[in-house]
């Protein structure tokens, strides 16, 4: 019996590969004999994570487009249908709405992985490249999708997002209204963004994602050493001496950051599915409505960082420029940075300092766009304090540290003021 | 051997900052602008049915919950179909019909300066601290059309619509600083209703379990059902470690 089942089996094998010849020789480059560096930690989860988040928002969103309507007279009630009464309808729409945050968890994770261990250096420029457009398409995916359920907050949210491309000089109004089909987010915006949110940029991070990881593969991976296993190699096998098959240890290593990782998504699924509105916004469970505006429009907790950008320049059209600047300059760092040494391990002591002040002006930037300035300035300063001069000023200093970490590190590396210790020749630890 | 304890040990530790992000989770939850919490509990039914039945009978007459149906009350409820009809139903609705105000739009809008919104939704827009609160905060404010304030929610359109079991408050100003108005200090019972206040405070509490309700059915199902998903990815994760375990022995 099972000779027959063996037998068969390879059968269809062996019928598939005269046909396509090529297919197994990719499977083994990408899988069995993909060599990765057998030293890499905890920070190595985060690529395989993405792509778990991605299928999930992926096959949780197919779901939900069979029950959700696309309309402004029908998105509402139809995102309120599919939470009471289609079958799993709740846990399909708090899986995609909590897939969504996760996302961007992970994703920034990833992204101070590659600034931690220099991942984006020569040879893995372009690997870094297109993340960084993988993050930007993320972004407008995350921002079209969080329009769809048409609560007030996606209201406004749309309205005050669409009109920073009226910061635009001469064309600005126009593209406007050329963006939202209407003089406000209405109907007709809702479903171009439906379009967009569910078919065409899918359709681009998807592809996107499959050049990241084939331009990684090329050049292959970067590790917490920031060696190049490759230098390393068995004579006679050619296989790098520090690497070891992706497949099957780094599928069962992966296997289980996954199931660790899903243990978290299901605590907040489960038991806290608007993580106290950090996820899910109260605002956003009071239908649109253009003639009442939310206390505070403020966007989602993984935008506040460059919304923060905004409310801390009067001028909306400086404040718009320096926003996508702050996220334009990430895509030179493989330029600005020409220090040799990759890993943080081996870097200058000014490397170590310069990236935690960046990890952390990050961080408070996203406290300030999420509206957190109202509570702690006056606790600091007392309750007379002036909130939002003190906010304006302390958040110009944050973004002299933010563009100065840029600036800092170009200075750093290309003057030689690196001091910079011994890198290994081979990697040192592994898990 | 060592290794293998190492192992298990970082594990448990794992597992330990789970049990610390879940605990850190529910602290977000309980936080409501200063509100002490209302301490709801839709698992519990009873208080569900009560705050039902005081929702019916005061509420509906005005503030429709369209997003429910009669029939999904009686099912999770666990009430029959006929008590359902008899007890709530007061605008002649069938069982399967969605529950809705039988209050003209025009004419209520004329009457209050607003029609009285839907509530299907609103322990999810302000949260169920925010309802409880709102509930017992009305008192005797003859500058208002209606007679009525609330401390919670300035210049109402709404009634208090509760006063017969709550009776009827009296707010105690403090002095007035230079150039402003004067704020309520607190809320004093003027006239005794016909429940005592710790009573109306349960009353309260069960209208707002009710909303809570309302506002997400699933939550009836959706922690239990996680209970069974953590537990079988607790395994899962366990087996896949063990699994790591194996195949990296020859990994030196």
């Amino acid at each position: 019996m099972a000779n027959i089942f063996t037998s068969a089996c390879r059968g269809i094998g062996n019928w598939v590969t005269d046909r396509a010849p090529g297919m197994m020789p990719m499977y083994r480059k990408h899988m069995t004999e993909y060599y990765a560096p057998k030293n890499f930690n905890f920070w190595y989860y985060f690529g395989s994570l993405a792509l778990v988040v991605l299928v999930n928002q992926i096959f949780t969103g197919i779901f939900l487009t069979m029950f959700y309507k696309p309309g402004a007279a029908t998105a509402f009630d139809s995102v309120e249908y599919i939470m009471r009464d289609v079958q799993w309808g709740w846990l399909i729409r708090y899986m995609h709405e909590v897939g969504a945050s996760m996302f961007f968890i992970v994703v920034y994770l990833h992204m101070f992985r590659g600034l931690m261990y220099g991942s984006f250096k020569k040879p893995r420029e372009l690997v870094w490249l297109l993340g960084m457009l993988i993050f930007l398409t993320l972004m407008a995916e995350a921002f079209m999708g969080y329009v769809l359920p048409w609560g007030n907050m996606s209201f406004w949210g749309a309205k005050v997002i669409i009109s920073l491309f009226g910061a635009i000089p001469f064309i600005g109004d126009a593209l406007v209204q050329w963006i939202m089909g209407d003089f406000n987010p209405a109907d007709a915006t809702l479903n171009r963004f439906f379009a967009l949110h569910v078919v065409a940029l899918p359709l681009v991070l998807l592809l996107l994602v499959v050049l990241h990881i084939a331009a990684l593969h090329e050049v292959g991976s970067n590790n917490p050493d920031g060696v190049e296993i490759k230098k390393n190699k068995d004579p006679v096998t050619h296989v790098p001496l520090d690497g070891i098959r992706f497949h099957p240890y780094y599928t069962v290593k992966d296997l289980f950051g996954v199931g660790f990782f899903l243990i978290i998504c299901a605590f907040i699924i489960f038991f806290q599915p608007t993580l106290g509105g950090w996820f899910l916004e109260n605002d956003n469970f009071i239908p649109a409505n253009n003639l009442v505006t939310p206390a505070e429009i403020k966007p989602v907790w993984y935008f506040t960082p460059f919304y923060a950008i905004l409310r801390v320049i009067p001028s909306k059209g400086l404040g718009v420029f320096v926003m996508f600047a702050s996220i334009i300059v990430l895509f030179l760092v493989p330029w600005l940075d020409r220090g040799p040494v990759k890993s943080i391990r081996y870097r200058g002591l000014g490397y170590k300092v310069a990236l935690g002040v960046f990890a952390v002006t990050f961080l408070l930037f996203g406290a300030i766009g999420a509206g957190k300035s109202a509570e702690w300035i006056p606790a600091i300063f007392g309750a007379s304090a002036d909130v939002s001069g003190i906010e304006m000023h302390f958040g110009w200093f944050l973004l002299a540290c933010y563009f100065g970490f840029f600036a800092f590190l170009w200075a750093y590396t290309y003057f030689g003021y690196e001091k910079t210790k011994p890198v290994p020749e081979r990697v040192t630890t592994h898990a | 051997m060592l290794k293998s304890v190492i192992g298990l040990r970082r594990f448990s530790i794992l597992l330990g900052a789970l049990g610390i992000f879940a605990g850190a989770g529910s602290a977000v939850a309980q936080e409501a602008e200063g509100l002490t919490p209302a301490n709801v509990r839709v698992e519990n039914i009873a208080s569900v049915q009560r705050g039902a039945r005081i929702y019916f009978n005061y509420c509906s007459g005005c503030h429709s919950i369209k997003y429910m149906s009669y029939s999904r009350l009686s099912e999770d409820l666990k009430l029959s179909p006929d008590d359902v009809l008899a007890s709530f139903a007061f605008t002649g609705a069938k069982i399967g019909d969605q529950v809705v105000s039988n209050m003209p739009e025009a004419n209520s809008a004329l009457w209050f300066g607003k029609t009285p919104p839907d509530l299907s939704l609103e322990a999810r827009a302000k949260g169920p601290d925010w309802i409880y609160h709102y509930l017992k905060s009305f008192y005797l404010d003859p500058t208002r059309p209606t007679g009525w304030n609330n401390t919670v929610f300035p210049n109402v359109s709404m009634p208090n619509v509760l006063w017969e079991l709550q009776g009827q408050q009296r707010a105690v100003m403090a002095p007035a600083k230079a150039g402003e108005d004067a704020q309520v200090e607190k809320l004093e019972l003027a006239v005794p209703g016909a429940e005592s206040p710790a009573a109306y405070d349960d009353t309260a509490r069960d209208v707002t379990a009710f909303l809570a309700y309302v506002g997400e059915p699933a939550a009836l199902v959706r922690e239990s059902t996680g209970l069974w998903v953590v537990l079988y990815l607790a395994f899962f994760t366990f087996l896949a470690w063990l699994l790591k375990h194996e195949f990296w022995k020859d990994v030196h």
